[in-house]
This record gives structure tokens, sequence and C-alpha cells, in this order.
């Protein structure tokens, strides 16, 4: 797909959700449907989205959804397949979509059982950055000198790297998205669901009322990161490693802009000192020479990330 | 074609789930419920069972695989013990709020710690309350027959709950017993295709166990309730129409021996239940008027027929392998509970014995059994808990 207008104009997010204005995560779960229309099976853990469907007896999801244990999802996942498969329908794409905490942290065993057993499901990690649905405290993947409810002066340590993580599982699909870049993200999602095993999909969802920022800079936010190269868009498709646009023009580190500006829009990094930038503008630009060289590794015959 | 095998429980319960056609399967191994997993392997390597095998990496997945299953609308089983069983404990109440008909064995092995892997109740008896059906299994042939039976009750729209079937680690788990396995296509007849009250549906997409407010939060408790007062109901008669078709009966809720004119009546539940028969026939022949009564379902707790046990006895004597610490064994618990708003109420006592497989005799029922005896004829119970054979 290359363009918006080719989306699909059904709606499967309802009107009367109950998300945040300005929720990063909600654009996300628009596009998701959009992408993959509604013969999906959705697994929601603990997360903003227990939230966002509404409460009993509404739902503002125009799919099934299990809602299910916070570190649950991929082995709720896991018998769905089972089933399907025993009942042998095959038309049904099963998706586990989990925020962070419920991911990097809690959910990650879980996660981590699925993917080793090949199960065959998207999983999809809205990321942003702290557990949110209960009043943004800390997670794995909150970034180093974010405020956050249990950080009060900012994190002192770094996030983690969940998307290598998970391709060092050696699953046949790895990538991460940002609802900024809607199209990016569609594309991926339609070739997940074409390819058999399991697949991650990692999304930096911004979160106006977590990152403390105006609610109509979501898009723009999504975008700095992606700019900034704190956060890049890639694949790791059977183990080769690939920039995709605009993140594959910005190896060069002249063609990244600062990563001030990104800092700047939101209250959450109010506490960094100009030595915390310093040191997070190293470890960025130590990030993309890895980028750099997993791109060039996986241009040759090699995969970085194993044969599949 | 029926035929007798002659193999350990946990292999029985293997071959239960062959002949329940369950189609899903998640499990993790924990001793002593790894041979049950084994079995089914087993069974699977030689294709004997069309199942999906989720060799998970957890307990917690376990059961959550096996919610996943269920809600796409196949029939599913796992197997745990002990701490496993406790890894599970918020995914029990999500398997019995989501009213899924997953039957589980529970191989009875004691909490650590310290370590043990030798039996008691503390394991399943510490999941009272998340509205799981339990039952408790004394010998192989009724770990099969109850695995069955499980199925039927628990998919019964009535009841639409889980339930656990336990039964005691090595003492049954690794012993060998005689079993009649039923005829497939007479087993097929008595328990028909996997039904569940709800699956998901792309053509109906509900948000299943989304958030819900007070005003609705307490209708779904209380449906469960009454769905254990119907099961109550029904194990019975499913006992009985099993006993029809098949010729086996494990007496419902209850398994009575020589109770109706008994003055002592000793209550456990398990594999005390068989010695305590033996110690029940050695006291009638010194002239002792004891019966036995072996609770087989712990939930829905047969609070009425304790009651009628009660009326002609002048006294209950609860043997729990298990302890609620700061009060007493839940049997002894349970059964004062029942006869509490009774008129001439018998006496009751409690006597906690085989904690972590410490061995439970025929004597040491004898035992019991005499010193209930002489408070009986007493009228006064000394000690409402007596921990027996304890060291010094």
């Amino acid at each position: 797909m290359v363009t918006v207008k080719e989306l699909s104009k059904e709606e499967y997010l309802l009107e009367g959700h109950a998300a945040c204005a300005g929720c990063g995560p909600a654009i996300s779960i628009r596009v998701l449907f959009k992408a993959l229309g509604n013969k999906v099976f959705l697994v929601v853990p603990a997360c903003c989205t227990t939230v966002i469907q509404g409460p009993y007896p509404y739902t503002s999801f125009n799919v099934p959804l299990l809602n299910i244990l916070f570190e649950s999802t991929a082995a709720a996942a896991s018998g769905i397949v089972a089933a399907l498969r025993q009942r042998n329908i095959k038309d049904i794409t099963v998706v586990g979509w989990a925020g962070d905490g419920g991911t990097v942290d809690i959910g990650i065993q879980a996660l981590s059982g699925a993917a080793e057993r090949e199960t065959d499901f998207i999983y999809i990690c809205y990321d942003n950055e702290a557990y949110g649905n209960t009043g943004m405290q800390r997670s794995g993947a909150t970034p180093f000198g974010a405020w956050t409810t249990t950080t009060p002066s900012g994190k002192r340590e770094r996030k983690k790297d969940m998307p290598l993580i998970m391709a060092a599982h050696r699953i046949p699909y790895v990538a991460t998205a940002c609802p900024s870049y809607p199209i990016d993200f569609v594309n991926k999602l339609r070739k997940a669901k074409e390819i058999k095993g399991t697949k991650y999909i990692h999304i930096l969802a911004p979160c106006p009322t977590g990152w403390r920022y105006d609610t109509s800079k979501t898009v723009e936010l999504g975008r700095l990161a992606v700019q900034t190269g704190l956060w890049a868009l890639y694949e790791i498709e059977n183990g080769k490693f690939k920039l995709n646009a605009p993140s594959d023009r910005l190896i060069d580190k002249a063609k990244r802009k600062s990563v001030k500006e990104y800092f700047a829009l939101q209250g959450r990094f109010r506490s960094l000192t100009e030595k915390d930038i310093e040191r997070i503008q190293k470890w960025v630009d130590d990030d993309w020479e890895n980028y750099r060289r997993l791109a060039a590794c996986s241009a040759s015959d090699a995969t970085p990330y194993g044969k599949i | 074609m029926e035929q007798m095998i002659i193999d350990t429980a946990n292999h029985i319960a293997g071959y239960a789930a062959k002949a329940a056609r369950v189609k899903v399967v998640a499990a993790y191994p924990i001793t002593p419920q790894t041979t049950v997993v084994e079995k089914i392997a087993e069974f699977v390597e030689e294709e004997k069972m069309d199942i999906e095998y989720i060799r998970v990496e957890s307990e917690h997945s376990a059961m959550v695989a096996c919610i996943g299953a269920a809600v796409t609308g196949v029939r599913t089983f796992t197997a745990t013990s002990a701490h496993g069983l406790a890894l599970m404990h918020e995914t029990l109440h999500w398997a019995s709020g989501s009213r899924l008909p997953i039957v589980m064995v529970v191989v009875n092995r004691a909490m650590g710690a310290p370590w043990s892997i030798w039996p008691d109740f503390s394991d399943s008896l510490s999941q009272r309350d998340t509205g799981w059906l339990q039952f408790y299994c004394a010998d192989n042939q009724e770990v099969f027959d109850t695995i069955i039976q499980a199925y039927k009750l628990c998919e019964n729209e009535r009841v639409f709950l889980p339930a656990m079937v336990c039964l005691e680690g090595f003492i049954l788990s690794h012993t060998y017993m005689p079993v009649k396995i039923p005829d497939q296509e007479e087993i097929d007849a008595f328990l028909p295709l996997y039904k569940s009250g709800w699956t998901l549906d792309i053509n109906n997409p509900i948000s299943h166990a989304n958030l819900v407010s007070p005003e609705w939060f307490m209708e779904f408790r209380y449906m469960i309730q009454e769905a254990m007062e119907n099961a109550k109901q029904l194990i019975p008669k499913i006992d009985r129409e099993y006993e029809k078709r098949f010729g086996i009966t494990h007496g419902g809720l209850i398994e009575k021996y020589k109770c109706e004119d008994a003055d002592l009546i000793l209550l456990t539940m398990g594999t005390m239940g068989s010695d305590a028969k033996i110690a029940v026939d050695s006291l009638r022949k010194e002239g002792l008027k004891v019966g036995l009564a072996r609770i087989r379902t712990f939930r829905p707790f047969p609070t009425e027929e304790i009651g009628k046990i009660a009326e002609h006895a002048q006294m209950l004597t609860a043997v729990d392998r298990h302890i609620s610490f700061g009060m007493e064994g839940f049997l002894a618990s349970e059964i004062k509970a029942s006869l509490f708003n009774k008129k001439d109420k018998s006496l009751v006592a409690g006597f906690i014995a085989g904690l972590g497989g410490r061995d439970v005799t025929s004597e040491t029922i004898e035992k019991i059994a005499k010193k209930s005896l002489k408070w009986m004829h007493s009228g006064k119970v000394e000690k409402e808990t007596t921990w027996v054979d304890l060291r010094e």
C-alpha cells in the first residue's frame, strides 16, 4: 500500500471508546483493524485497552475480544491458535495486543514461550513507555531520564530493547512501527498476516497524559521520535534487517535531528540535564552504528539474526 | 471394546483424557504429575490422540492456554501439582469467572517451604474459593470415571464451571491398580461433543470479560454460586447414569460405608477413605458402631448430605490431610458449619493426619476412632483439633 486513500473505509473502532484525547494507542488500534479487517480474534491483557474498549455491557471494538490476565496474552493466543487448528479454521488472524508493561516486563515469559513454540499469531506491543493504565509508573520500556510516578526525578536506567530480544528468538518477522506513519504500520501488518509463525510488531505510541504534552501533538511527537533516531522504523524478515522509510535515510548522523527537539516538547523529560542529553545522544548514535552494521550485513548473504 | 488394564492413576488420567476426546492439552511438568503429561505425549506420538499438545513454559500459561482453547470452542485438559497449581491461582479465577468447562487433574502434593514431593491436600484446598468444582478420588478406577463424569457435568448448561479431579501423589499417582476402561462408543454416547456457553465468534463480536462496574458484578458472582448448587444436584444424577451404563458407582457426593446404624462416623477425603474402610471393619468386629463417609466433592460441599448423616450419629470425626493455619482442617470446619443450625447437633472432632505424605494406615484411623469414641461416651470433645502421630 502506498497511500492512505487505499485504506479500508470500514471502521472497527467504534464511537464511544474511552481513550484519552490524543491517545497514540487508540490511533494504532484504528489502523490495526483497517489493515487486518474483522476476521480477527483479539487478545488483550490488563492495559489501557482494557479501558479504551469501554465497560460491560458495551464494547467499542467491532471484533471479538478476549480480555485476559496481565502476563498471559501470548499464552491465551497459543490456546486460541491450537483450537482453531483443531477446528480447521484457517481464515482468522489471532492478534495479541498488549502494552509495554504487559510485554517487556510481566508478559515476557509467556511471549518468549509462544515465540519459541513458533505459535502462528501476531503479537503487537503498543509502547507508551510506562504503566499508563495505572497512572504512569516506570516499566522496563521507560527511557532513561523520563519522569514517571515511581521515578519522580527521572529513570536512571535505559529502555529494554524488546524488538531485538524478539529477533533473538529467530521468529520469521519482527518490525517496529509508529502511529505517525500509518502506511508503514499497515504494510507491516499485512505482511505479518501472510507469514506463518510468530510475528512481533513493536509500536512506539505517544501518550499525552503520561508524557505530558499537548493532546494535539501526538503525531508530531511520533515523527520527532523517528526523525531524531530515538525510534527507528525497521523490519527483520527471516533474520534480515532492513530500515524502512523515513528511517532508512537517517544512517547519516547529519540527517538526524537533535534528540533535544523531542525532549523539549514533553514534560516528562524536564529534569534531564545537559550531561544526560549528551549521554542519550551518544547512545542513539551507537544504536545507529549498530543498525548500519545490521543493514550492511543483511544486504550481503548474511542473516545477523540467524537463519529461520 | 471394554478392557481391563493395570496401570498407575497418572496413566489412567491420560487414558481418561483420551477417552473424553479432548482437543487441546496444555501442560507443564511437575512432580508427581509428570507421568500424566508423559502418557499423553506417548499417545500423541503413537497417533492415538489427535490433539494440539501445547508444551507451555509454565503452569500459569498452561491454564491460560486452556482458557484460550476453551473459548475457541474445544474440550481442553491439563494436569498439575502443588506449586504449579499455586502458580495458576489467578488463572483459576479467570477460568471459572469465564464459565469455561475445563477439567484439570491435580496430583496432590504438599506446598513448600520446605520442599516436599509427597501428598497432602494443601495445594488443592488452598484453591477452595476459586469457583472450581473439586473431586477427590480414592482409587484409580475412580480417577478414570470422575474425569469422564466431570466433563459431562461441567459442560451442562446449568453448570459451565471448571473442575479439578484430585488424586494423591504417589499413593495413587504411581500405584498400579486394575481399571476398567469402557467401550469408546459407550463413552461417546455418555459424553457428547463439547459444548460451552459461548465462544469467540466474528459474527458476534463481544468483548469478553471487560470491565464490569459494581452495578453488575455481584450478579456474575451469584450465577457462579447458583451453578455450584446446580452441580450439587447433578452430581448424583450423573453418577447414577454412569452406573446404569457402565455398572460403576462411587457414591455421588459422598461414599457412605456402614453409616446407617453408626454412633460414630469418620469423615475423610481421598485415599484415607480406603484405609478407613479397613479400620471400620476391624472396629465393627470389636462391636463398635463406627461408619465412614468419604467426601468425594469438596466443592460444591455436600452440606445437606452431612446433615442427613448426622441425624442418627452421636459424633462425627473429620480426618483432614490439611491444616488451615490459625484454625483447623477445612473438612472439620465445613462439617461444623453444615451442622450449626441443626437441632440436636452431633459432636464434631477434627484430626490432622498425613501431611506431606506421612503414612495414614488403618491402624492410625482406628486410633483416631477410639479416641473419638471416648469423647463421645463422655459427651465432651476434649480437643477441637488433634494432630495425629506428631513427634514429641
